[in-house]
């Protein structure tokens, strides 16, 4: 850690895992409400458990996308942050806007949180992943506004290195693709077709920017390779995750109204969208078997690597599936999109989270090498618990959505009704949730490996005699030999 | 080959890229807005439909229904729930709900619970106006059958 500054990202990640721990509590309880319908109803309808898992995924992944950005802008800069009491209040403003929120659903039924909060008057709820009441939406511009300032003023003070460029664009577009939620018409179809300029945008546009420059930073960090290749290979993940993923967006557009065009254009170039994510696995291993030291933060380099991966499976081989029209067609809303989400959201988002955290959280603890062997190594039977179990809640899910459409949406004539064949799914559902319940598990060593100290045994900054001899080659002129 | 490609072109790919595309997004939406009309048929929004509209949203009914494929997967898609139950009538369909609205939550056990949401006839009678009107948006035939 070069600045004190960068400490400030410390209680972002710490709230992030909070949050997380919640989300994931929350879908065991929705993973129950799929095999018996009435758990834990009234108090708790599956409407609202929805309603807070996904909003807490929301807020945990901005929060460690502010966190990784606080850290890792100033070290690229090479200046303190602008203003670390700025990044203090807002951490503060944003939490409690965040637990108030959650509060507000968990504790007055839906209809009244909207009048309390006047939803009259600017009407924005109710519509999924943008429940959130005008005035936390509101709340979430002043945050993010505040955010990027201080960013902004960061990197203007300091070196304006690819990283640090990459990020901002991806913050400056996270805030103002957000603006759209405020924009709600009586017309459906307007609402939807801007609703994805939030969503589709976020997910698979800006946040692919911030994902690719927190990887590329981790990856210099760990690897040591020289920084001109990395800046090279983001550049070009960016601009193939922009070039597919903007039209791409006509993958939304198939069956909420807009024209049949959209129906070749979101094919083809929502085709292209595993491109950038498969680069980024090459990238990542490629860079790891070039690298130039080893740090003695194993498990980081694990995590960077496997978010690579999950990615790549998650967007990339989970969205191709079901993104061709005429397949989508008949698995549009059914259990395979749900997959689809998981997957992604875990492998690009979460992880990359958790890769951040992973390789920061140990410096700023003083630990510049890492945690000890007995931490790393829980860390790491956690993120093969993890991973693992996430991907057989999604190969559950895959199973429970083609099933679906088998019974629900493929017969012309006798097709099963929605809640008939959701009683079918019942038993895949019970594997769903044995998975997602070793998740938890998986959560619970990885939260524990933050508390284990053991014995001193960190490896220090060890330049491999093998590894110096590889970078020599690369640059040698052969003059001296 | 890679040496031949260098950071420069790189960047000029990610700007320029990014640049055009989202231009040509643009341009598909102004697009897709002028042919929009034909396709929403927003004439037949009236206030009852609108009204309708605040109360899906406000009562989070996407929060277990999906209305045209998209929302949650918990409960059965209803942006052609008028198709399946209505018989092509507005009145059937209309009566429908109001029945329907007042039984919940239905006392099965073990089957999924929507709650009582306690709204008047009038309410129902926009939701129910809004549910009609969504179910003749021209959405490329989908879904295949009328389970949804």
């Amino acid at each position: 850690m070069k600045f004190e500054s960068q400490r400030v990202a410390m209680p972002y990640f710490i709230f992030a895992l909070v949050l997380f721990t919640g989300q994931i509590l929350f879908g065991l309880i929705m993973g129950l409400q799929y095999i018996i319908g009435d758990f834990m109803f009234p108090y708790l309808p599956f409407n609202v458990a929805r309603m807070v898992h996904t909003n807490l995924l929301i807020v945990w992944l901005l929060f460690g996308f502010m966190g990784a950005s606080y850290y890792l802008v100033p070290e690229e800069a090479g200046v303190e942050l602008h203003s670390p009491l700025l990044a203090k209040v807002m951490f503060w403003v944003f939490a409690f806007a965040g637990v108030a929120t959650i509060l507000g659903y968990l504790l007055v039924p839906y209809a009244e949180l909207a009048r309390l909060t006047h939803n009259e008057l600017l009407p924005t709820m109710g519509r999924e992943f943008l429940e959130q009441p005008t005035i936390t939406k509101i709340g979430i511009v002043v945050v993010a506004l505040a955010f990027v300032f201080n960013i902004g003023m960061t990197i203007l003070k300091g070196r304006k290195t690819v990283i640090n460029m990459v990020l901002i664009t991806g913050l400056i577009g996270l805030a103002v693709f957000f603006l759209f939620s405020f924009y709600n018409p009586d017309n459906l179809v307007l609402d939807k077709y801007f609703w994805w300029w939030v969503v589709h945008l976020w997910v698979e546009g800006v946040w692919e920017l911030i994902l690719g420059a927190i990887l590329a930073f981790v990856l210099i960090k760990v690897t040591g390779v020289d920084r001109e290749v990395i800046e090279k290979w983001l550049y070009v993940i960016i601009a193939m995750a922009l070039i597919s993923g903007l039209i791409g967006m006509g993958h939304h557009y198939f069956w909420i109204g807009p024209g049949e065009y959209w129906l070749w254009l979101g094919s083809i170039f929502s085709a292209i969208e595993p491109i950038p994510f498969f680069m980024m696995v090459m990238f990542a291993f490629r860079m790891v078997r070039q690298r130039r030291h080893q740090h003695g933060n194993e498990v980081a380099t694990l995590w960077a690597l496997g978010t690579a991966v999950m990615a790549f499976l998650g967007a990339g081989v989970w969205g191709f599936i079901h993104t061709l029209a005429p397949v989508n067609y008949y698995t549009h809303g059914s259990q395979i999109t749900a997959a689809h989400g998981h997957l992604a959201f875990f492998g690009a988002y979460a992880m990359v989270v958790m890769c951040i955290i992973s390789y920061t959280m140990p410096i700023m603890r003083g630990r510049p090498q890492g945690n000890t062997a007995t931490a790393q190594k829980l860390e790491r039977f956690a993120f093969w618990a993890m991973c693992s179990s996430m991907l057989g809640i999604t190969l559950a899910l895959t199973v429970a959505g083609a099933w679906q459409v088998a019974l629900q949406r493929l017969p012309e004539v006798g097709a099963l009704s929605f809640m008939n064949t959701q009683a079918k799914l019942v038993p895949i559902f019970w594997v769903r949730e044995a998975f997602g319940v070793l998740f938890f598990l998986g959560l619970v060593a990885y939260l524990s490996s933050f508390f284990v100290s053991g014995a001193r045994t960190v490896r220090t900054a060890t330049v491999t005699e093998e590894s110096t001899e590889q970078a020599a080659q690369k640059v040698c002129c052969g003059s001296c030999n | 080959m890679i040496e031949m490609f260098t950071k420069g072109m790189a960047r000029n790919m990610y700007y320029g890229g990014g640049v055009f595309f989202f231009l040509l997004l643009v341009g598909l939406t102004l697009d897709t807005l002028r042919e929009l009309p034909q396709r929403d048929h927003r004439e037949n929004i009236t206030e009852s439909v609108a009204r309708g509209k605040t109360l899906w949203e406000e009562n989070n009914c996407i929060g277990c229904h999906s209305l045209m494929g998209e929302g949650a997967y918990f409960a059965p898609e209803l942006a052609n729930v008028f198709d399946r139950y209505g018989q092509g009538n507005e009145q059937t369909f209309a009566a429908f709900m109001q029945s329907w609205m007042a039984m919940q939550p239905l006392a099965i056990e073990g089957r999924r619970k929507m709650p009582q949401f306690n709204l008047s006839t009038a309410q129902v009678d926009d939701l129910s106006a809004f549910l009609i009107w969504t179910s003749r948006i021209n959405d490329n035939d989908w879904p295949p059958n009328k389970e949804g």
